[in-house]
């Protein structure tokens, strides 16, 4: 009997493989076949009570429960960091109810469960990302009825949303929004790239893996497909822009990725490092130092 | 046959076989015209292919309405395996079924007499699995669109007539549409609604 046998050995006897029973995962995979036929819809699913609270990513771990098969190799991030309590969680909720492997390293996995980063390493095709997201609807805060968002959604009718870049520019001179900055997917679906920082936006387009995402409080799931054209909104004279940083990363000297603020003590000291830590080890392995570590 | 037939052919391991089954078409529906193995199958009947009863053990149950084409609804002993493998209803309304079981596409109904969601709610429409001789056929399609890096070539055998034509009216209806699985032998194939065809003659 190999480890993985001895693993499912010892969960079966109080759950089913990834914790979910049978019927939901069918109901939680007939929902994930529909997403991904029509890129960038929400699809309402019958989301279940997990042993987390809502905001913990119960949406992604329905999804990653429902996909997830012995020879996966998981890797779970909250906010790009493989070693944050909400990860730490996750990753150990699978390695209960699964017994598969777990990674940190991105290009070794073949599903990433994230909260509000895409890894810095570029995906490859057969890899899986698991969004969790809180609020799916990209219109909710413009028009609170679900009744109406769905017309709206029905109809193509998101001029309300470049009222709302629009008033960013009218009153900041910029687009202020700078995560869960809304996306066109396939010409067709305005969706939320759930909340992650307008930086990660470019990653989702033409991305090589399939990136599944789920919202357990509000119970949907949508999807992007490979390959799929994914635009963040923007305007002629205001085009869309990514984040730019003004030092690289303080250990691993990085200049192209996402950073963190990271309070060093009470008088002010502060550095900025990468928000993707499997990035930055991989980096500080292969020599490159920041100016902390030169 | 024997009574009681249907009662056996099912999964040795549901869990693991309709987990490795459901990538397998998660994988082909997310990658549009790519053949994907599935490993693990059921026993059926003869009259149900083993691909189509792996299909219907990992997505069907009390809550998916089925519909059966007329050599499936004839045959007593796939409607029980079916009934007794996965507890879904069988409709004969094709509006109303979730899934369509088609053993013979080309003498199948025309696409848009299934289901095909509504605008504010194009998931509720019909998922047609089709039993498929072959994915290699002297007629060649040329696929775009999600899933697919710039255009696919892929084939299937036998095609449901004036394939093409009906498809790219049901590529019109989007996001409205119905999704085909198409079940090989030992292998699945997917066309969701937001795939482009031509013919790829040229």
């Amino acid at each position: 009997m190999n480890s993985l046998d001895a693993g499912r050995e010892q969960v079966i006897a109080t759950y089913n493989f990834a914790y979910l029973d049978e019927q939901t995962k069918r109901m939680i995979r007939r929902a994930i076949l529909k997403s991904i036929a029509v890129p960038g819809y929400q699809v309402p699913f019958a989301s279940r009570e997990m042993p987390m609270p809502y905001g913990w990513g119960t949406g992604g771990v329905q999804v990653t429960a429902a996909i997830i098969g012995p020879d996966d190799r998981l890797k779970v991030i909250d906010q790009g960091a493989d070693d944050t309590t909400n990860a730490i969680s996750i990753r150990k909720f699978f390695e209960r109810t699964t017994g598969v492997e777990t990674t940190t390293l991105t290009a070794d996995a073949s599903i990433i469960q994230t909260r509000h980063r895409i890894p810095e390493t570029p995906l490859t095709a057969g890899q899986i990302l698991v969004f969790q997201v809180p609020i799916p609807e990209p219109l909710r805060f413009l028009e609170p009825r679900e009744t109406e968002t769905r017309t709206m959604h029905a109809l193509e009718e998101y001029g309300v949303m470049h009222v709302k870049l629009y008033e960013d520019i009218a009153r900041h001179g910029h687009i202020a929004t700078t995560y869960a900055y809304p996306v066109k997917v396939e010409g067709r679906y305005v969706t939320d790239p759930s909340p992650t920082p307008k930086f990660d936006n470019p990653k989702m387009h033409r991305n090589p893996a399939l990136q599944l995402f789920g919202a357990g409080r509000e119970m949907r799931i949508y999807a992007i497909p490979p390959w799929t054209e994914v635009v963040s909104l923007d305007f002629e004279d205001h085009p869309f822009e990514v984040q730019a940083f003004e030092r690289p990363c303080a250990l691993c000297g990085a200049d192209d990725v996402f950073l963190d603020e990271v309070i060093t003590d009470d008088r002010g000291g502060r550095m900025f490092v990468c928000s993707d830590t499997d990035h930055c080890n991989t980096r500080q392995a292969e020599g490159h130092a920041g100016e902390q570590e030169a | 046959m024997a009574e009681t037939d249907f009662l056996s052919g099912g999964l040795a391991d549901p869990v693991l076989a309709g987990q490795s089954a459901f990538r397998a078409i998660m994988q082909a529906m997310a990658e549009p015209g790519t053949v994907q193995a599935v490993a693990d199958c059921p026993t059926p009947p003869s009259g149900l292919s083993r691909t189509m009863a792996a299909i219907a053990t990992t997505l069907c149950d009390a809550d998916t309405p089925i519909w059966l084409d007329v050599a499936l609804a004839n045959d007593p002993q796939v409607v029980k395996w079916l009934a007794f493998h996965t507890g879904a209803p069988v409709t004969a309304d094709s509006g109303a079924a979730m899934f369509a079981f088609v053993s013979d596409p080309s003498s199948m109904p025309a696409l848009d007499r299934f289901a095909q969601g509504t605008d504010t709610y194009p998931d509720r429409s019909t998922t047609l699995v089709l039993a498929v001789d072959a994915f290699d056929a002297d007629q060649p399609l040329s696929l775009s669109g999600p899933g697919i890096e710039s255009t696919r070539r892929f084939a299937f055998a036998p095609l449901p007539e004036a394939f093409i034509d009906q498809w790219s009216e049901n590529r019109a209806r989007f996001p409205r549409g119905v999704d085909l699985i198409l079940a090989g032998p030992e292998a699945v194939a997917c066309l969701p609604r937001s795939t482009r065809i031509k013919s790829g003659e040229h």
